[in-house]
């Protein structure tokens, strides 16, 4: 039956928590089923904890999806003393019924181990990777199976929805909104409640808003890990954005690569719907609002404002020009507001806290908390949230734990395939969107990728313009030739081809494709190979000028040699190399015959005494 | 919407110019004279903003910046500079990345010319086909035609324009894409009663006209028309010139 007045929401959310009360601290088992720990083996884990716990109601079971550290997953918290196992098999689910639910003993072997002490670390809350994190938005994924609308209502869910519908005029939400300084988390980080009001403001009886999860930077999961885990804070966060606006029809566009997010998605519309939270007269305000589920093709440029409306009304999806604004003109060319997964998710939280208390997270220009896909060569990789303005220093080392190996840290890239790289040198630089900008990169989606020594700079930008040249929709003549030129001539300098005045020739490009293309892709396409110029020219002009790539990386550049003092003859290398490139035998210093070594390094891989020299 | 014309004023490197509101500033700027170079736009058919070559830079409440002036609506007060530094530099290395996609276009490297570029410092991409990807032959073909007879397909450099699945069956060989094609790289020729568009792998059999007995038109085209315009079944027995000279 669906609920018909604020007054029915609060008797409703009173019976469930009722009911769980009466239950008493339950003894509890939660299980992370996201699609990292799924691809680790988690719904084995899930059907062994179903069978051994039967109809046994005394613990309660969950799944909830993504808690963010993937890396070490599938992952089991163990209530209420919050034990943390990472990296469970169904093998260990016995042990971990009978020992840590009904002992409360703890198994050492499926703790923690932080890589800095070497210590093992029961508790979830006491783990470095979460301890520096500020989980406003993401933080719930862990409390709720995403699939119960209940376990949303418990945490206070809707709780805004009903502030901004009966306490607050459309004019007064998006003062808050403005207030709370709240900037887009897609990418452009524009100001969403600048955003609303020239929506609201425009002419037309009808208005589109739309949810922006086409996610389409590799890499970068947070979008699919909110919607997946915890949806109903999404579409909170679009009915309270479409009663300010003054909208009645919604969109959520997410990319078939997706089916979790699809799934439950449409599962929080079916149950919000049945409970009177979206369709007709919501909660008995007068205020209607439906959404409609519309699956991305997939490439990149579809998650581009004006590609991503041109998908939905049936076309491919390219960019169009943009004179004249999305919300003035957009679907339909109806106003149309489009905002990020994370952004709608960070409305209820805004609505209902205040804009000044949201707006005492972060710094100046960048209000809030931001989630980052924090990956490469880095101890602790995963999803972190972090209040905007924290350093990069204390992402790398405090949060990601440093770098694995002992090696040193080079650069962390930002801001996805058209983001910058930026060095050790501003290591203390404080993440938020100007700073990125002006350091010659972007905030973006929010992926980070940490490199250490062993990267080349060069191959770097090689890498990214190889897909931004494939991923650019080709139209303009900018983007498309930019990105491919560029792609070049990096080419031409990871080859030993790299001529005299390329770096130079690099920024004109750059400058060209920047400036003179069409849409946001062509307009940042420049920032991986510009960024490193910037921080990184000797290693360019060692690969031009000096044919040599210092990091080691550029095959066609370097030569792998055997130091014959630090060779212990043990052969490794010999029986690793897949060329038969190396000679030796017992007690004899091995060699690589140069001619036939393809330069895989592998001898160096498996050389247990470091005598693989690369130069 | 109402179409109710409302002229506005601006200024074009430094005149002082009336245009309707909301029409585009390179049809704007042109009807005055200005030359803004372009190759992808076309009045007959919607502004698409590929090429880049009509680069100006626009300044709107006190903020400059490099557009496309092809798609870009005129709006009272705007100061528009046609040919300022940024805008040649952008615009020559675009001529560049053209000339080495149609090296054997005339009118490409007429423009590169004229914008100072003698050769281009990028490979010529191998087996370069001459076309620019400008789209006026899709363009032409599915708003003026009607016949959609064309697509693009495939992203990036890997880009192209192609019948839809390799398969030109709904080409009516009415040659609108030769006559706008700028690089010329679509190729019509007739033979014998058959015409053929080259670059679609179209061939279609010709109409003779029943009073001089010379092929005219693909009889496919004229069927085409004939249905969709609701036409007699033998409203194109003659050809255009008989046609006139029994009129007449
Ligand atoms: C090439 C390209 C890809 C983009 N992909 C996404 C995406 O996957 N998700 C997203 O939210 N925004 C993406 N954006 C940004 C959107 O165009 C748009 O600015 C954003 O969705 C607006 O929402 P926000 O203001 O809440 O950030 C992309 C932009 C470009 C240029
Ligand atoms: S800038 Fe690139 S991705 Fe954007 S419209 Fe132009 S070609 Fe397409
Ligand atoms: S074939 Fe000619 S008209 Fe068509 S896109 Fe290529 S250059 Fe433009
Ligand atoms: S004429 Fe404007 S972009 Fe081609």
């Amino acid at each position: 039956m669906p609920l018909k007045s604020p007054d029915e929401l609060e008797q409703l959310r009173t019976k469930i928590l009722e009911e769980r009360k009466a239950q008493g601290e339950k003894k509890g088992i939660v299980l992370c089923t996201g699609t990292g720990c799924r691809g680790a083996g988690a719904s084995e884990v899930f059907d062994a904890f179903k069978k051994a716990l039967g109809k046994k109601s005394a613990i309660e079971f969950k799944s909830t999806c993504c808690h963010g550290f993937c890396e070490r997953g599938p992952i089991t918290i163990v209530e209420p003393l919050g034990i943390f196992y990472q990296g469970v098999t169904p093998a260990d689910v016995p042990q971990i019924i009978a020992e840590t639910v009904t002992k409360g003993q703890v198994i050492e072997k499926l703790l923690y181990r932080d890589p800095a002490t070497g210590q093992t670390i029961p508790t979830e809350k006491a783990i470095p990777f979460y301890t520096k994190q500020n989980r406003l938005v993401f933080g719930n994924n862990r409390h709720l199976d995403p699939t119960r609308i209940e376990d949303y209502m418990a945490m206070g869910g809707y709780k805004a929805l009903v502030k901004a519908l009966f306490h607050m005029s459309p004019e007064e939400v998006i003062e808050e909104i403005k207030r709370s300084g709240l900037r887009g988390r897609g990418g452009g980080g524009f100001p969403a409640g600048r955003k609303w009001e020239s929506c609201r403001k425009a002419h037309g009886d009808i208005k589109y808003v739309i949810c922006n999860c086409d996610e389409g930077d590799p890499g970068a999961y947070m979008d699919r890990s909110l919607m997946e885990g915890n949806p109903h804070s999404v579409l909170e966060g679009m009915l309270i954005g479409a009663y300010a606006i003054g909208s009645s029809e919604g969109y959520v566009y997410v990319r078939n690569e997706y089916p979790l997010a699809v799934e439950n998605v449409g599962i929080a519309i079916e149950q919000a719907t049945k409970m009177g939270l979206l369709g007709k007269d919501i909660l008995g305000s007068g205020f209607d609002f439906s959404l409609v589920i519309n699956k991305g093709g997939g490439a990149f440029v579809a998650g581009e404002s004006s590609a991503l409306m041109a998908s939905i009304e049936g076309y491919v999806a390219e960019p169009r020009a943009k004179h004249i604004h999305m919300t003035e003109s957009g679907l339909w060319e109806r106003p149309t507001n489009l905002n990020n997964v994370e952004t709608w998710a960070n409305v209820p939280v805004i609505i209902e806290k205040g804009a000044d208390w949201y707006a005492s997270i972060g710094t100046q220009g960048s209000k809030g908390t931001k989630i980052f896909s924090l990956v490469g060569k880095i101890n602790n990789t995963g999803l972190i949230e972090v209040p905007m303005g924290m350093t990069l220093r204390e992402i790398v080392y405090d949060i990601g734990g440093g770098i694995p190996g002992g090696k040193r840290f080079k650069a962390v890239q930002t801001g996805g395939p058209s983001g910058g790289c930026i060095p050790e040198s501003l290591l203390d630089l404080p993440v938020d969107f100007d700073e990125l900008t002006k350091a010659g990169s972007m905030m973006g989606s929010g992926g980070m990728i940490v490199m250490d020594e062993s990267t080349c700079m060069v191959d770097v930008a090689k890498y990214f313009m190889h897909f931004l040249k494939d991923e650019s929709c080709g139209k303009c003549t900018s983007c498309r030739d930019g990105t491919l030129r560029m792609y070049e001539v990096l080419d031409a300098i990871t080859k030993g081809k790299g001529k005299e005045g390329d770096i130079e020739f690099l920024e004109e490009i750059g400058w060209m494709t920047a400036e003179a293309s069409l849409c946001a892709l062509g307009g940042s396409a420049a920032n991986p190979v510009l960024s490193t110029i910037r921080y990184f020219r000797d290693e360019y002009e060692a690969h031009i000028s000096a044919k040599r790539c210092p990091a080691g990386v550029c095959t066609e550049l370097i030569t792998f040699t055997i130091d014959p003092k630090a060779c212990i003859a043990c052969g490794k290398c010999r029986k690793g190399c897949p060329t038969e490139a190396i000679t030796g035998e017992k007690k004899v210093p091995h060699k690589i015959v140069q001619a036939k070594c393809i330069k895989c390094g592998t001898c160096r891989e498996v050389c247990p005494s470091d005598a693989v020299k690369v130069a | 919407m109402s179409h109710k014309k409302e002229l506005i004023k601006f200024q074009i490197d430094g005149l002082t110019v009336e245009a309707e509101k909301g029409q585009m500033l390179l049809p704007a700027a042109l009807e005055y004279g200005f030359e803004i170079p372009h190759l992808c736009y076309h009045e007959a058919v919607s502004p698409y903003g590929a090429c880049r070559l009509c680069l100006v830079e626009v300044t709107k409440r006190g903020r400059t910046m490099m557009t496309t002036s092809c798609n870009y609506p005129v709006d009272a007060g705007l100061d528009v500079a046609t040919n300022t530094e940024n805008v040649q530099r952008a615009r020559q290395m675009i001529l560049e990345l053209l000339l080495a996609r149609a090296p054997h276009s005339e009118k490409i490297r007429a423009m590169a010319r004229d914008a100072g570029v003698e050769e281009t410092r990028f490979r010529v991409i191998e087996d370069a086909d001459d076309c620019i990807l400008c789209g006026l032959c899709e363009r032409v073909c599915r708003e003026v035609v009607g016949a959609n007879a064309l697509t693009f397909v495939n992203r990036g450099d890997r880009r192209e324009v192609a019948p839809p699945f390799g398969d030109p069956i709904a080409c009516i060989a009415c040659g609108a894409c030769v006559y706008v094609c700028p690089t010329d790289c679509i190729k019509m020729k007739e033979e014998g009663d058959e015409r053929t568009i080259v670059r679609w792998k179209r061939t279609l059999k010709m109409q003779p006209c029943q009073s001089c007995g010379k092929p005219f038109a693909p009889v496919f085209q004229l069927n085409w028309i004939i249905e969709r315009a609701q036409l007699p079944k033998d409203f194109y027995a003659l050809c255009p010139v008989c046609r006139k000279t029994k009129k007449g």
